[in-house]
């Protein structure tokens, strides 16, 4: 019995260990932030709120920062329309070689982000979408739209298609079925398709430094050129906010789901 | 949502796309393409133009840029400098893979025990890191790391070591950085795997009188064999292709082939080049990826994962 315990233990020290590992970068960069150094040692000597200023006030950080979120939007609503409908006809349409399009249409998710950058690159240079926002919308979707489609078709195959025949049967057509039956009950998992598609785009460096230049960044890229040669304190700051607004989403995003599965234990 | 999601998939794995669409043989199909179908149709085009095109384009130019030929294979196959960097590329990756595994399936083994409040926990420090920008994430080691940041200072004053560590810019630093990418990867699958198997089987051999090491060893672990093997061949493939982390904790000496591709680009204009070299990293990724759908369904190891 004692060697067991002594598995066990060892076991939980290995996994505390863990754990903290993975957290701590997390967690580490928001005292970090407010460094009055730019050395940003740690801890910090002195509480400052500079490189927020410094964020703030440099219109490079704030232009880059608008151009992700007006990406990230459209990369949403293209990715959210063309992901439900092609998970709507996995799930229950009929067409030519289904296993190649499933494969198509998980490929960009396993391709590596490198080549995709590189290739799409090369394309859009002729074409002259590079430094473009729909260059970027463009690629970003292509990324996002896997997480769409995995989300939604697994909403789809747990839905219960009785439904919608009740829903016809009582006179409905089918689109009144799908936007007043379908389309509520697969809701939650289009807004989670959505949620991964927007943070997707938002968090994209790889293909981004491909496509950005001088005239048009994203925010991922002004992060990663103040890192690649030399570090900008600022990345610090924009680094905290991010981090902030991210948990901030997925834990509404979580206590939406644990509000919803109360709500329904207590209907059943 | 993405461990619901995952955990859930095995019950429904023949449902889900990309498994079982070929109809039985023998029955008729009544048509090939029906309302529904042609749904996927805006996507299909979609990807074909954004993403098919592309690759096709660089498939082409590694064998015509800047003469027509297998040259630039020639030119990296031939030299030793850029085998070295593939070299690497599969050092590291398989390394990474191996450090995943080491970590990963005790913490995976511990969650399928651990009550359900500490489970949460352990599912939450997964889910932070797989939640966070990977951006942050490089860059805050990056600050740890250095020779005056937080993990040196810490083990100096604890008199562990007296000068600094090399731990960034050399390959140290970049499984440092690229386990903790991985991790969630490795952890979500193999919990969901192991969670699946009756520990009553354990208990039985111990009943019988296995030795409770022997019993986990020759019952419990091969029966997670499916799910870690293609946790860790997904971590293996993740990692050929990383870019970022190896750019950012690497040293020169560690250079992987996506650094090597970004650098034949930008530094020299070798278009040809690169597009050979990203040909050679996709085709790797392809026979790597054949390989892991031998195994399981690839669709729902994706599961809602980022």
């Amino acid at each position: 019995m004692n060697t067991k315990l002594l598995c066990r233990g060892s076991l939980v020290v290995l996994v505390v260990l863990t754990a903290l590992y993975l957290v701590a970068p997390v967690f580490f960069v928001i005292p970090t932030s407010f460094n009055d150094s730019s050395f940003l040692e740690f801890p910090p000597k002195a509480f400052s709120t500079r490189w927020y200023e410094a964020y703030f006030q440099d219109p490079a950080w704030i232009n880059a920062t608008l151009n992700s979120l007006q990406i990230g939007v459209w990369v949403t609503i293209l990715s959210v329309i063309l992901g439900t409908a092609a998970a709507l006809a996995m799930v229950r349409g009929r067409y030519p070689v289904k296993a190649l399009v499933s494969g198509l249409v998980l490929a960009p998710v396993l391709v590596p982000y490198v080549i995709i950058g590189l290739a799409v690159y090369a394309v859009f240079l002729k074409i002259g979408l590079t430094q473009s926002i729909l260059g970027f919308v463009l690629v970003h979707t292509a990324l996002a739209v896997p997480f769409v489609v995995i989300n939604v078709s697994a909403a789809l195959v747990s839905f219960d298609e009785r439904l919608e025949m009740a829903a016809m049967s009582l006179g409905a057509n089918r689109v009144t079925t799908f936007l007043r039956i379908t389309l509520p009950c697969i809701a939650p998992s289009v807004a989670a398709g959505a949620l991964f598609a927007f943070i997707t785009s938002f968090d994209e460096v790889v293909t981004s430094v491909f496509l950005a230049g001088p005239d048009v960044s994203t925010l991922p890229v002004q992060m990663w050129s103040g890192v690649r040669v030399q570090i900008d304190p600022t990345v610090a700051a924009v680094s905290t906010m991010l981090l902030l607004v991210t948990l901030a989403l997925f834990a509404s995003a979580g206590l939406v789901r644990l509000f919803r599965a109360r709500r329904l234990a207590k209907v059943a | 949502m993405s461990s619901t999601v995952s955990a859930r998939a095995p019950q429904q794995s023949s449902t889900t796309p990309g498994a079982g669409q070929t109809p039985a043989p023998g029955r008729r199909r009544p048509r090939i393409l029906d309302g529904w179908g042609l749904l996927i149709v805006p996507l299909v085009v979609f990807l074909l133009v954004v993403f098919v095109a592309p690759l096709v384009t660089i498939l082409s130019r590694s064998f015509t840029d800047p003469t027509t030929g297998l040259d630039n294979y020639r030119d990296f196959f031939s030299s030793p400098v850029y085998l070295d960097v593939l070299g690497n590329t599969f050092r590291i990756s398989g390394l990474v893979t191996l450090v995943t595994l080491l970590l990963g399936f005790p913490y995976a083994y511990l969650m399928t025990l651990a009550p359900p409040f500490w489970r949460g926990v352990m599912l939450v420090a997964v889910l932070i890191p797989f939640w966070t920008s990977l951006l942050v994430r490089t860059f805050a080691w990056v600050l740890m790391l250095g020779d005056t940041g937080v993990v040196n200072q810490g083990l100096m004053s604890l008199g562990l070591i007296d000068e600094p560590l090399q731990l960034i810019r050399n390959q140290t630093g970049v499984l440092i950085g690229m386990v903790q990418v991985m991790l969630p990867y490795a952890v979500l699958p193999m919990f969901a795997t192991m969670r699946q198997i009756d520990r009553r089987l354990v208990q039985a051999a111990e009943g019988l009188g296995a030795r409770p090491i022997s019993a986990f060893w020759r019952v419990y672990a091969p029966l997670t064999v499916p799910g870690v093997a293609a946790s860790c061949l997904l971590v293996f493939i993740s990692s050929i292709g990383f870019y970022v982390t190896p750019a950012l904790l690497g040293g020169p000496k560690d250079m992987m082939i996506g650094e090597l591709i970004v650098q034949q680009l930008s530094a020299v204009l070798r278009w040809g080049f690169a597009s050979a070299l990203a040909v050679i990293l996709l085709v790797v990724t392809g026979v790597l990826l054949v390989l892991v759908s031998r195994i399981v369904n690839i669709g729902k190891f994706m599961g809602g994962e980022r």
